[in-house]
């Protein structure tokens, strides 16, 4: 789950918040005023400063919020000037807006507020509709209004162009102003108090938000217009009331209450979709009659309450048919406030301690949690001079890890060399103050001289105090008195110890402190005057580190804790498996830094563990490796698991029938296990049997559906005729027992063990689930390749929808949700536990899909559109094709491993559009359906999607938080030693982004980096030479040039014109080829590419039925094939692989089929392995590992002996 | 990097070359020739010398045969402590093959348990490892398991079928996560100079305040002579499957991987070697 924010604000209006993966407080530097109310969502935090006004606070993306303007320039042919801008005057302004109807001059427009930036001029869009125009950018018309085109014909009198320009949100990660103007003018009031929420209520326009704000004279207004474009909004508008309010809480969906003067509480009603701001209010009572309501806080379904009396209420009954429930429950403790975050989960602020709590156990079966906890971690404003030699190195700790690089300020420069005796004073008092019991100002006399303890703990915090105290060295004055009353005239500065002196004035009150790291601390400590001791200190460092963390401990009572004012959570993704470090600071540190690095943990590294691996291989090189020849003591035999199962049986009429199931184990020659699955099945009163040898079965594959625990076995020879043998299990956990010991028996026999290697060939099924092929050399070998139905797969935990690798072993998989995922390593997980699993490099996944079932409708005469359609029609509910009856009520998830997470709702992001109730029409069914009714369209439908959650665990973890739709990485060559690998990516809405910081030992890189582009991307991909391809929405083409280590995100892109009248939809470049599949499933091949002129010249058709192709290193070609024709049945979604390319054929000649159907996706970009040049028959035998099948004759019939099957 | 896996399937398969020579006073047809064998380290003597016996039988009459037993350099071997064990505790840092002696008269009644039949060697396995379920989740992973699946894991130790017990075994290795370890750690102290046959206690592998338990910890409350403090020379190995964990591996991991099949971590506490 990525990190999110939970945001509060202490007694003196001092803004923090704290990260669900981190440990501290984090003070809000840029607030330079006291804040009196937050209101936080994912992307943003809104509060209500001192000054009554309302400030916006926008998490700063790896994508800027950029927006586009454009205006389209208008001519006219006339015999004297040719084209000119001089236009009829009936004609269209000659700078106008998309329909001519408005004047829109380039320099008529205006930033919307000073929070916004150019990102450039004005240029000419050269991209018409997928098509490169000429340049210029001109399309033409006979006249205006009317069809556009390219090309300039005999009878084009009017052209028209259009210009494009950028604005970019420019006040991120900073608290920017909000105007308080009405639609007529100022607002008479300031604001009292603030609530944000709404985004469940729609999904367009995207990050669309509620703002519902309190005056101080009870009036409540709601900002309209904010979405990701406009993150500011537009502008207020008064919502009437039936009293004067003092408060109110928006939730996520359609919940709004407010609290009245009076105590009692009201509900907004009528929030929809296209009313977020509701229609009416209805009254409810106060909890209790005598004691009035102060706060309420809503969430998605729950309402929490607080009384006068600080006691907490629960309201009963909440759902989204009953905004107001029917009663209330009253709670244990008493707080001063409440805050509901996502996923309904509470925070409030405790009336005794002003502690911030969280409540504990809220499900989505029990709203109402299970008790308090009080969150308690320290706050980086908690550093007292007597303390900051453990405090700074705690921070020093962290930054060293995380590899935050800050520069070094100039102002500690500054001080530095300031020659203040206070400060000379101050320095040498906190050099003795290791021990934290010596306080500063308790004994400044003391001007012991500097002979630091050398013991190697205490070194590396003793040089760091002495940095410390340098570096707010002159500010050592003023923290006496900060001390001791926190929050006076001069709290309005970070807190005490952040207080920056006159001299370093100008600084942004960045906390310099915090940004020590230690390798800055070594190279000060060679050159100081301690240089002799140098040596030590890289061998303490680690341990002075973790000794200070230790030491932390007792720094943090309770007492310390200042008083929290307001908190809000709606920012803050947590749910009730959520793994918190709140709660016990020591713990939390100590994991926090095991968490930090991905791919090296400090347990794998662990001398204690290196060390029982190193044992353990000297004890086999003592104990056995001289004694080989020795007898063993228990003989090995066979091992046989047996039980009952169905079987799709073979021949016709296909139906499952019971059949007893065997695996027999033994050990083959050469000490490998191998073994056989037997099938005892009854035919004709006869006993028959089928068997399969487990070194030729190539893959098992998991074919869970609602009804039954079915798996299929594939061999080579099942492979080609399209027909596994399919097998259900009794229950899912029996299932799950025999693929497990099948694929491990599976891989015994063939020797395989432990994660996949770099050179992994990576699928996916329809299914969402993963295998990978070892790759043999003979596989791309020519002209005799390995035929690729022999390619033995495994299969890996996890739920992808996509995978992507290069040769390195950098991989990346893509979520059905679009999550990002990075290959941690491992091996296993999902149904494989123990032993066929790693134990580290294993994480929890989650993936989130969307069902969808169609309404149908047939217009009548009589009663207009009713759900009474004819007797030829489809079913009234039905799934898209109309064939199958789908019900909401019927309507099941794809498999059990899936669960609902929402109700059904209606689905308006349909492509054609809907109407505002979703509808679409036409004239019958089935046909092509437009968002709007027309006199013609007799029949309507409209989709309604419901979304299901997987939770499952594999060697996957999350790449926050940007949600991707493509991804693609470099496939290195063989021996080139890439440092920084590139990986470009697509989001989900279509912004090409560039990874930095992907290395072998970060494979999740560190930040994305936003590359332009004009329209919305789709696809992506990077070859040899660092050549990007990309595939944009509208299906063209284009090119990055001048993309290079140097220059990791290139400098333009280039309009590849697509095959005539086909849309492009995905793209793949190897070392020199560039393949793209259309949207009509054709392969196409790009002609002409140079090293001078990589764009190339002209697109070659290959093949079609291709619903997905991927280039590897060294070209291969490898497709997911739709309609492969098998002996026995068509499938879709085939692996196959392009046979006979070569250097000077790439485009090879015919195709060999491998696994499928139901595959969905492939990657060969790992895989480059040249294969053997000259095949001489002894070599390339050699070649293969001993295991394998290749060097055998093909098995005739294995599957089908038992004579049953030719039936 | 070596997985976690690879350091079970590393105990598993863990042998000692032995050479089984026949006591001189037996009474003999014939010579009899040593014979070598490598045995398990986690497998119980009697259970894993037919061959032996087989062998030794063939040049004696079967009126001078009772029960056999087996000795080195004059210690009566307990077949009832795992291979690895005995060799760890009397015979580590000698040189290999590990010379066992093989008597069959003199049965020491005081010293060893008769084992007539590998039944007997079972219901030994079996309580021990119900007892170590009993220490790490108060029984109840075997109790809920079925009586094939406790048949499983004794043909697995039996047969030397790695998969087949860890398959079951695995059930017996978990914990929930939240409590970080099992309720305690079944292991077991052996020293070579104490009459005590083993040192066990109740000890959690997590410290109350959080903190894990490490071997270091483990030995230091309860049996500290063995860790030598900083001045003095290592008096004490301290060896677990024939390898010196360091101290501060933790025990939980230790009781995970480094268990016998029976679920005990057996560790010995054996004198250095002086040089």
């Amino acid at each position: 789950m990525p990190v999110s924010l939970l945001w509060a604000v202490d007694v003196y209006g001092r803004v923090f918040s704290l990260s669900t993966g981190g440990q501290q407080w984090e003070h809000c530097c840029d607030a330079v005023l006291e804040f009196k109310r937050l209101t936080a969502v994912q992307q943003c935090c809104w509060g209500i400063a001192c000054d009554h006004h309302i400030y916006l606070n926008v998490h700063a993306s790896d994508v800027p919020i950029r927006y586009q303007e454009e205006a389209y320039e208008n001519q006219r042919w006339n015999p004297v000037d040719n084209f000119s801008d001089r236009l009829l005057p009936s004609d269209r302004w000659q700078w106008s807006d998309i329909t001519g109807l408005e004047h829109k001059p380039l320099d008529g427009f205006l930033l919307p507020s000073t929070n916004w930036e150019w990102e450039g001029d004005w240029y000419i869009d050269e991209n018409f509709g997928g098509e490169p125009t000429e340049k210029g950018g001109w399309t033409y018309a006979i006249d205006f209004p009317a069809t556009y085109t390219i090309d300039k014909k005999w009878n084009s009198c009017v052209r028209r162009r259009r210009w494009i320009r950028y604005r970019r949100y420019k006040a991120t990660d900073t608290w920017a102003k909000i105007p308080s103007e009405g639609q007529s003018g100022p607002l008479p009031d300031p604001f009292n108090d603030i609530s944000c929420g709404g985004w469940e209520i729609s999904e367009e326009p995207r990050g669309r938000l509620s703002l519902w704000a309190v005056s101080l004279q009870g009036k409540v207004w709601f900002r309209g217009g904010i979405h990701h474009h406009t993150p500011e909004g537009m502008s207020w508008e008064e919502v009437s009331l039936p009293g004067e309010v003092v408060q109110i809480s928006c939730g996520p969906g359609d919940l709004v209450w407010a609290v009245l003067w009076e105590g009692q509480l009201i509900v907004r009603e009528g929030i929809t979709r296209d009313c977020p701001q509701g229609s009416s209010w209805v009254v409810v009572d106060s909890p209790n009659p005598e004691v009035g309501t102060i706060h309420v806080a809503v969430g998605v379904s729950v309402v929490w309450a607080v009384t006068k009396d600080n006691k907490v209420w629960f309201r009963r009954g909440i759902n989204s048919h009953n905004p107001c429930g029917s009663g209330w429950i009253g709670m244990v403790g008493e707080m001063v406030m409440i805050s509901v975050g996502l996923n309904d989960q509470v925070w409030a602020i405790s009336r005794e301690d002003r502690a911030v709590y969280f409540r504990q156990g809220v499900t989505s079966t029990e709203l109402s949690g299970k008790a308090w906890k009080a969150v308690s971690v320290p706050r980086d404003g908690d550093i007292r001079p007597n303390s900051s030699t453990s405090t700074s190195s705690l921070h020093s700790a962290g930054c060293f890890f995380s590899g935050e690089v800050r520069a070094q300020s100039v102002m500690s420069e500054d001080s530095d060399t300031e020659a203040d005796p206070q400060r000379a004073v101050h320095e040498v008092g906190a050099s003795v103050s290791s021990p934290p019991s010596v306080h500063l100002s308790n004994d400044p006399e003391a001007p012991k001289p500097r002979i630091p303890k050398v013991t190697s703990d205490s070194f590396i915090s003793e040089m760091l105090s002495d940095r410390e105290t340098k570096r707010d060295g002159a500010a050592a004055t003023s923290i006496p008195e900060e001390e001791v009353t926190p929050g006076d005239a001069e709290a309005k500065s970070p807190p005490p110890a952040l207080v920056l002196s006159p001299s370093q004035s100008g600084g942004p009150g960045d906390p310099q402190w915090s940004t020590v790291d230690l390798e800055e601390a070594q190279t000060h400590l060679a050159v100081g005057p301690a240089a002799g001791r140098g040596d030590s200190s890289d061998t303490c460092s680690l341990s002075s580190v973790v000794t200070c963390m230790l030491g932390l401990e007792g720094l943090y009572g309770p007492d310390d804790h200042p008083l929290w004012a307001w908190v809000s959570g709606g920012g803050c993704a947590v749910d009730c498996h959520t793994q918190l470090n709140w709660f016990n600071s020591v713990t939390a540190l100590t994991s926090s830094i095991q968490a930090m690095s991905l791919s090296v943990s400090p347990a794998q590294t662990a001398a204690w563990r290196k060390q029982i691996f190193e044992q353990l291989n000297e004890r086999s090189k003592r104990e056995i490796d001289n004694f080989k020849h020795y007898e063993q003591a228990i003989e090995q035999s066979v091992w046989v698991k047996k039980g009952t199962m169905q079987w799709w049986r073979d021949w016709k009429p296909h139906k499952w029938v019971d059949v007893r199931f065997a695996l027999e184990q033994f050990s083959g020659p050469e000490g490998h296990k191998d073994g056989i699955v037997f099938l005892y099945y009854n035919f004709n009163e006869e006993k028959k049997y089928l068997h399969a040898f487990i070194n030729e079965v190539t893959i098992l594959v998991p074919v869970l559906n609602d009804s039954k625990h079915t798996f299929a076995i594939y061999t080579a020879e099942r492979t080609k005729q399209r027909w596994p043998i399919k097998l259900a299990a009794a229950t899912e956990m029996e299932m799950h027992d025999w693929l497990a010991l099948l694929s491990v028996s599976c891989c015994d026999s063939r020797g395989i063990q432990g994660p996949p290697s770099k050179q992994a060939i990576w699928s996916i099924t329809c299914k969402g689930d993963i295998f990978v092929s070892e790759p043999w050399p003979s596989l791309e070998a020519c002209p005799y390749p390995t035929p690729c139905d022999q390619m033995f797969w495994r299969q890996v935990g996890g739920h992808l929808r996509l995978v992507e690798c290069n040769s390195v072993g950098v991989v990346w998989g893509l979520g059905y949700d679009h999550t990002a995922w990075v290959y941690t390593g491992g091996y296993g997980g999902g149904f494989f536990q123990g032993l066929a699993s790693s134990t580290d490099n294993i994480f929890t996944q989650t993936d989130v899909k969307s069902v969808y079932i169609y309404e149908n409708q047939r217009w009548n005469p009589v009663t207009g559109y009713t759900s009474r359609g004819l007797p030829t029609d489809r079913y009234m509910w039905s799934d898209a094709t109309g064939l199958h009856e789908c019900t909401k009520a019927s309507t099941k998830p794809p498999s059990p491993h899936w669960t609902w997470v929402t109700e059904w709702a209606v689905d308006y992001g349909v492509s054609g559009g809907t109407d505002r109730e979703g509808w679409q029409y036409a004239a019958d069914f089935p046909t092509s359906y437009h968002g709007y009714k027309t006199l013609k369209d007799f029949v309507r439908r409209r989709r309604w999607a419901r979304k299901c959650k997987l939770t499952t665990t594999g060697p996957w973890q999350e790449v926050p938080p940007i949600p991707l739709s493509d991804v693609t990485i470099l496939p290195c060559g063989d021996q080139s030693v890439v440092e920084q690998i590139p990986l470009w990516a697509i989001s989900n809405k279509g912004d090409v982004l560039c990874r930095l910081g992907v290395t072998l030992l970060t494979p999740a890189g560190t930040s994305w980096l936003h590359v332009g582009t004009d329209q919305p991307f789709k696809s992506i991909s990077i070859g040899g030479a660092s050549q990007v391809w990309a595939i944009a929405r509208d299906g063209s083409a284009f090119y990055r040039g001048s993309v290079s280590t140097q220059n990791p995100a290139g400098d333009c892109w280039y309009h590849i014109p697509s095959p005539a009248r086909q849309k492009l939809k995905q793209v793949s470049v190897g070392r020199t080829s560039v393949y793209t599949v259309d949207e009509n499933g054709n392969l196409w091949y790009r002609q002409g590419l140079t090293p001078s002129y990589p764009q190339g010249s002209s697109w070659e058709h290959i093949s079609n039925n291709v619903r997905k192709v991927s280039v590897g290193p060294l070209d291969q070609v490898w497709i997911i094939a739709d309609k492969v024709q098998g002996s026995h049945s068509l499938s879709c979604g085939t692996v196959c692989h392009r046979l006979g390319v070569q250097p000077m054929e790439p485009k090879g000649q015919a195709w060999d089929y491998g696994i499928g159907g139901g595959w969905d996706h492939i990657t060969v970009r790992g895989n480059n392995i040249e294969a053997p040049r000259v095949r001489m028959p002894s070599l390339t035998d050699a070649l293969r590992p001993p295991s394998t099948l290749a060097a055998r004759p093909l098995p005739a019939g294995n599957t089908e002996n038992g004579n049953a099957v030719q039936c | 990097m070596a997985d976690d896996k690879d350091v079970l399937r590393d105990v598993w398969f863990g042998r000692i070359p032995t050479c089984f020579t026949l006591y001189q006073d037996e009474v003999t047809e014939r010579e009899a020739e040593p014979f070598y064998l490598l045995l398990p380290r986690v497998s119980y003597l009697t259970l894993v010398t037919d061959k032996v016996k087989k062998h030794f039988l063939k040049v004696m009459k079967a009126e001078d045969v009772e029960e056999i037993w087996f000795e080195y350099e004059g210690t009566p071997l307990k077949w009832h402590y795992p291979i690895g064990l005995l060799f760890d505790l009397h015979a580590s840092n000698t040189s290999l093959p590990w010379s066992i002696t093989v008597h069959f008269k003199n049965f020491p009644e005081r010293d060893l348990l008769h084992c007539p039949c590998n039944s007997v060697i079972e219901a030994h396995f079996m309580s021990s490892i119900k007892e170590a379920d009993a220490l790490k989740h108060k029984s109840q992973v075997i109790n809920d398991m079925q009586k094939k699946d406790h048949k499983q894991l004794w043909m697995g130790l039996q047969n030397d079928k790695f998969d087949q017990f860890w398959a079951i075994n695995r059930k017996l290795m978990e914990y929930p996560t939240e409590e970080g370890g099992f309720r305690y750690i079944p292991f077991r102290i052996y020293l070579t100079m104490s009459d005590r046959p083993f040192i066990q206690k109740l000890f959690r592998p997590i410290s109350p305040d959080g903190h894990t338990h490490t071997l270091g910890d483990l030995l230091k409350e309860v049996y500290p002579v063995a860790i030598a403090s900083d001045d003095e020379a290592k008096r004490y190995q301290v060896v677990i499957h024939g390898i010196e964990p360091l101290l501060e591996t933790p025990l939980q991991w230790l009781s995970e991987h480094l268990s016998h099949p029976d679920n005990f971590l057996h560790i010995s506490v054996i004198p250095a070697p002086s040089d």
